[in-house]
C-alpha cells in the first residue's frame, strides 16, 4: 500500500494532463464564442424579421436547455440517427464535438450580452455624433465601442468564469479533462484504486485558475473605470 | 438675405402629422425663440434642421443655398448630408456628451475628425492637432470653464456638462446655432449659468433657435419668438408684442400658464 505522499507524483502527473485539455477547451470555445457570439447578436438585431426569428430562437433553444443535453446530442446524435459518425474516433473526435458544442453554447449567452452591450447606449450618442458632422463608422470606433466594452466586461467576466467550470461537463461525452483525470483512481489507474482524493484535489486547480482569471478581469474593469 | 428660409416644412410619423405647413425666415445674427406646448413639435423642428429627421415635403435653405428640398428626389451620399449638417449645430436637452471623453476632447473630437478630410492632414497633423486643442481649450475659458477642461462628464455638474456641449457645438462654427431645452435637464439653481452663457452668445450675435420653456429668457434674449400650437406656427413676432400683446386666443391660453412672466 503505497502513501498519499508516494502516490502524489503519479496524480499530480494525470492531473496535469487533465487539465491541459481543460485548458484547450476552455481557449477555443473563448476563441470561437467571442465572433460567433457577435455575428448572432448582429442576426438578433437584424432588420430581417426572418433572420431575426431563426437567431433568436435558436438563442431561446440553446440558452433554455442544459449544455449537457446539447454535448450528448452533438456527440452521439449524427453517429446514431444518421449512421454517419462526423467525430474522429478518440479523444481527437471527442475534443471536437465538446468544442462545437461549447462554442455554440457560449455564442448564445456572449451574443446576448453583445446586444445588451449594443442596444444600451443611448441615441442620444449617435445623434450627437451625426449632428457634429461625424460618419457611421466614425461614430461606432470613436465613441461608442469603448461604451460598449465597459457595458460588456462585467457580465461576459461572469460568463467566462463559468465557462471554466462547465468544462467539466465535457466529462459526459469522456473528454479526458480534469474531472476524468481525477475520477479515473477511483475506478484504478496507474496502481492506484479506490482513490477519491485526487477528485477533491481537482478543485484547488479550479480555484486557482477562477482566481487568477477574476484578479485579472477585475484589473480590466478597473481600467475602464475612469468614465461612467 | 435671410439666412435660414423655411418653406413648408411637414413631417408625419406615420399617420400623425407633427409639422404641419412650417414657413419662416432669420436674419444673420439674430436670436429666435422657439415656444409651445408639450408636444406642438418644436422638438421635430430642430431635429428636421440639423437631419435628423427628414421632412416629408418643403425646402430649407440657408444663406440660399437649398440644403433640403422634399421634392428633389435625391439619394444624398453620407459625405453630402454631412457637409449640409455642419451649416447647423444642436444643444442637445440631456447634453449628450461622450463619457470617455474629458471636456477639452469632446470640444475638440469632432473638429479633428473632420481634419482627416484636409488635404493637409497627413503633413500638417500635429500643428492641425494642436490648433483644434487650442481651439477648444479657448472655448471652454468662454464659457467659463477653464479650470474644467480635464475633467471628465461625470465629474461635471449639468450645468458644466450643458456648458461643454454648448462649447463642443460652438468648435464647428455652424451658422446656425439650435438649442432644444437647454436647461430643462437642470436643476434650477444650475439654469442661471447656462442662460447666461446662451445670452453672452447672442449678444455676440450668434445666430440661434431657442427651444425653450423660460419664457422669461424668451421674452428678454431672443428678437422673435415663434409661438408653436399643433404643428402650426400659431403666433410669431416681436417677443414684447407677443408676450404682452397676443393675437391669437390659443396663444393667451399658453401664456396664461406661465403667470408671472
Ligand atoms: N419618432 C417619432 N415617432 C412617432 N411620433 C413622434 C416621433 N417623434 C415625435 N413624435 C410625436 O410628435 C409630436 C411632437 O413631438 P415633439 O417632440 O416635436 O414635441 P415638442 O414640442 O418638442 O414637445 P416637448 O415640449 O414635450 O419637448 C408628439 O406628439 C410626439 O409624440
Ligand atoms: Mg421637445
Amino acid at each position: 500500500m503505497q502513501t498519499i505522499l508516494q502516490q502524489m507524483p503519479i496524480v499530480i502527473g494525470a492531473l496535469n494532463t487533465g487539465f491541459v485539455q481543460t485548458l484547450r477547451l476552455f481557449f477555443v470555445t473563448l476563441l470561437g464564442a467571442f465572433p460567433l457570439g457577435l455575428v448572432i447578436a448582429m442576426g438578433s438585431m437584424s432588420r430581417l424579421h426572418v433572420l431575426r426569428g431563426i437567431t433568436r430562437t435558436l438563442v431561446w433553444i440553446i440558452r433554455g436547455s442544459p449544455l449537457m443535453i446539447q454535448l450528448l446530442i452533438i456527440y452521439y446524435f449524427p453517429g446514431l440517427v444518421f449512421h454517419a459518425p462526423i467525430w474522429g474516433g478518440g479523444e481527437s473526435g471527442r475534443f471536437q464535438a465538446a468544442a462545437v458544442a461549447f462554442i455554440i453554447n457560449y455564442a448564445c449567452y456572449f451574443s446576448e450580452i453583445y446586444r445588451g452591450g449594443i442596444q444600451g447606449i443611448p441615441v442620444g450618442q449617435e445623434e450627437a455624433g451625426l449632428v457634429l458632422g461625424m460618419t457611421h463608422s466614425q461614430i461606432f470606433f470613436k465613441v461608442k465601442l469603448l461604451q460598449m466594452i465597459k457595458a460588456i466586461v462585467p457580465p461576459m467576466s461572469n460568463e467566462i468564469i463559468t465557462l471554466v467550470k462547465d468544462t467539466s461537463l465535457a466529462r459526459i461525452i469522456a473528454l479526458q479533462e480534469i474531472i476524468w483525470a481525477g475520477q479515473s483512481f477511483m475506478k484504478g489507474s496507474q496502481g492506484i484504486s479506490g482513490a477519491i482524493w485526487p477528485l477533491f484535489f481537482t478543485a484547488v486547480y479550479y480555484l486557482v485558475s477562477i482566481g487568477i482569471l477574476t484578479i485579472l478581469l477585475q484589473r480590466l474593469e478597473k481600467r475602464l473605470s475612469y468614465f461612467r | 438675405m435671410a439666412i435660414l428660409e423655411v418653406e413648408h416644412i411637414r413631417k408625419t410619423f406615420g399617420k400623425t402629422e407633427v409639422l404641419r405647413d412650417i414657413s419662416f425666415q432669420m436674419e444673420k445674427g439674430t436670436t429666435l425663440s422657439l415656444i409651445g406646448s408639450s408636444g406642438s413639435g418644436k422638438t421635430t423642428l430642430l431635429r428636421c434642421l440639423n437631419f435628423l429627421e427628414t421632412p416629408t415635403s418643403g425646402i430649407i435653405r440657408v444663406n440660399g443655398e437649398t440644403l433640403f428640398d422634399a421634392s428633389v428626389v435625391s439619394r444624398s451620399r453620407e459625405k453630402e448630408i454631412r457637409r449640409k449638417r455642419l451649416h447647423f449645430g444642436l444643444v442637445f436637452q440631456s447634453f449628450n456628451l461622450f463619457p470617455q471623453y474629458t471636456a477639452l476632447q469632446n470640444v475638440a473630437l469632432a473638429g479633428e475628425l473632420l481634419a482627416h478630410e484636409r488635404e493637409d492632414w497627413r503633413q500638417n497633423r500635429k500643428s492641425i492637432r494642436q490648433e483644434m486643442q487650442e481651439k477648444a481649450s479657448h472655448l471652454l475659458d468662454q464659457m467659463g470653464l477653464s479650470d474644467r477642461k480635464e475633467n471628465y462628464p461625470h465629474q461635471l455638474s449639468g450645468g458644466q456638462c450643458q456648458r461643454v456641449a454648448i462649447a463642443r457645438a460652438l468648435a464647428l462654427e455652424p451658422d446656425i446655432l439650435c438649442f432644444d431645452e437647454p436647461t430643462s435637464a437642470l436643476d434650477p439653481e444650475l439654469t442661471g449659468e447656462v442662460l447666461r452663457v446662451i445670452r453672452s452668445l447672442a449678444e455676440r450675435h450668434m445666430t440661434m433657435i431657442i427651444v425653450t420653456h423660460e419664457m422669461a429668457f424668451a421674452r428678454d434674449v431672443a428678437d422673435t419668438v415663434i409661438f408653436m400650437d399643433q404643428g402650426e406656427i400659431c403666433e410669431m413676432g416681436d417677443p414684447k408684442d407677443v408676450f404682452q400683446n397676443p393675437q391669437k386666443e390659443r396663444t393667451r391660453q399658453f401664456l396664461a400658464g406661465y403667470a408671472g412672466v
